[in-house]
């Protein structure tokens, strides 16, 4: 089984939750934006409370959780914001 | 052409005469100005700037919904209100900041909190929203009432440092439910006032919002649909995610499962928190519980920078997110009163502390905000 990395970044509030912005997480390929998710919470201490279906994007594109990820992908995950 | 638009007054025309002589805008443009119904959800950090510039470009008609009074903290960024104002109701503030800067316009108010009840009776005289909200509730309450009455929601919110801004219109593009369907845990998102803001970034995101409303007013460029704008102050970088309808979306998807407003605070999960009795504990009665038991302990769980801001002579300080790694710092039998700024981590505090077997916690109500209002005045307020 092939192995991918993804350039993994977080925005806002999940980046503090993460304590980076951005970070390469491997991942078996072919794989789904869900993966990347689950890879995330496991390997990232403070990622845990990301929620499981977090608002994902796959090169800026905005997907649902089972959309293909790739070797050489950013997965961005956009957390809710209500400020005003 | 435009003869049901209204004409322009001598007065207008001088006025405006910047937006005439733009060939986008001109006196076509300026007259669906003036015709134009806009609502504003909340007069505060978002809807300052947004109702400052709708109103100086001349939008016929605004409405705003808010049910606050102008608090100090408020002016470090709700530009609509001056601090003559403080203690007094902000759709009054605004209603005379509004008329001041351009009398034409009129100013419809709606001195309530915007519920299920009354969202689709506000919403429906209106052609476009602007959501300048600032919680959870409300955000779903305005996408869901705009999806079902079929009007564009001109979206923004902020934290911190960054911000958000799109158009949801249902109708050409996704809403705000097909990026969050599920809304977040209460405490994963912490609002402004326990997160802080920057005080100029509402009036960028709230800028983009007057822009945007102008822009679909006008039908001209191209407006923010199926595309979420994200700004960071700190870099400052806009970048841009293109998004996606959700065709299972709850409510504007195929098969809808959302066909009428719900109950917003139950779907947020932000009712659950009150279940507090007999938890809380009163400034007052801290104060004096505080001069009968000298082992009490005060345990602050705010940040340290919180604690350099203002803090209770005698507390420790340990952060809500370090707690769970330094119970053993505490005495198990100990008399623990936890407190934060507001009265919200403490409760969080008092769970992990209850969930670790201490017997004897409570929650101080109101935080070091009521310690300061109701026992000890020395300790500033912020
Ligand atoms: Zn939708």
């Amino acid at each position: 089984m092939a192995t991918g990395t993804v350039q993994v970044r977080f925005f806002a509030r999940y980046a503090e939750l993460a304590g980076c912005e951005t970070t390469a997480v491997s991942v078996a390929v072919p794989a789904t934006v869900a993966d990347v998710v689950r890879q995330v919470r496991e390997a990232i201490p403070g990622a845990a409370l990301l929620p499981e279906r977090p608002l994902a994007a796959v090169n800026m594109r905005h997907v649902r959780l089972d959309a293909p990820v790739n070797d050489g992908d950013e997965v961005a995950f956009l957390p809710p914001v209500a400020g005003g | 052409m435009h003869e049901d638009l209204p004409q322009l007054s001598h007065e207008e025309i001088l006025r405006y005469s910047r937006h005439l002589i733009l060939p986008d805008v001109g006196v076509a443009g300026q007259r669906k100005l003036k015709a134009a119904r806009v609502l504003l959800v909340g007069a505060g950090g978002l809807g300052s700037p947004a109702a400052l510039y709708l109103a100086a470009a001349g939008v016929g008609t605004l409405g705003l919904v808010d049910f606050d009074v102008v608090d100090r903290t408020n002016l470090q960024r709700q530009v609509l209100h001056g601090t003559s104002k403080v203690g007094t109701p902000k759709l009054a503030s605004a209603r005379e900041r509004i008329l001041d800067l351009n009398p034409n316009v009129r100013v419809e108010t709606f001195e309530t909190r915007l519920t299920s009840a009354n969202a689709l009776d506000i919403l429906r005289d209106f052609d476009i929203v602007a959501d300048g909200s600032d919680n959870f509730p409300t955000r779903y309450l305005v996408n869901d009432a705009c999806v079902l009455l079929g009007k564009p929601n001109v979206y923004g919110s902020i934290f911190r440092f960054e911000g958000q801004a799109s158009v949801f219109f249902a109708k050409q593009g996704p809403c705000y439910r097909c990026l969050y369907a599920e809304p977040p845990p209460p405490d994963l998102v912490p609002s402004c006032a326990e997160g802080g803001v920057l005080g100029v970034l509402p009036g960028i995101i709230g800028s983009i919002q007057a822009m945007e409303t102008i822009k679909l007013i006008l039908g001209v460029g191209e407006p923010l649909i199926g595309r979420l704008l994200l700004f960071d102050a700190l870099k400052l970088q806009f970048r841009e995610l293109k998004l996606a309808k959700d065709p299972d979306c709850p409510v504007c998807g195929a098969h809808p499962t959302v066909t009428s407003l719900i109950d917003y605070e139950a779907f947020c999960g932000v009712l659950a928190a009150p279940a507090s009795d007999g938890v809380e504990i009163a400034a007052a009665d801290l104060g004096e519980l505080r001069k009968g038991n000298p082992r009490l302990i005060v345990l602050d769980v705010r940040e340290p920078h919180e604690w350099a801001i203002a803090h209770i002579d005698g507390a420790r300080l340990i952060p809500l997110s370090e707690l769970p790694e330094r119970l053993g710092e505490l005495d198990g039998h100990a008399e623990i009163v936890t407190h934060c700024h507001h009265g919200v981590r403490s409760m969080k505090a008092l769970e992990i502390l209850q969930a670790a077997g201490f017997a004897n916690v409570r929650s101080l109500k109101g935080g070091i905000d009521a310690w300061s209002v109701q026992v000890d005045p020395s300790v500033p307020r912020y």
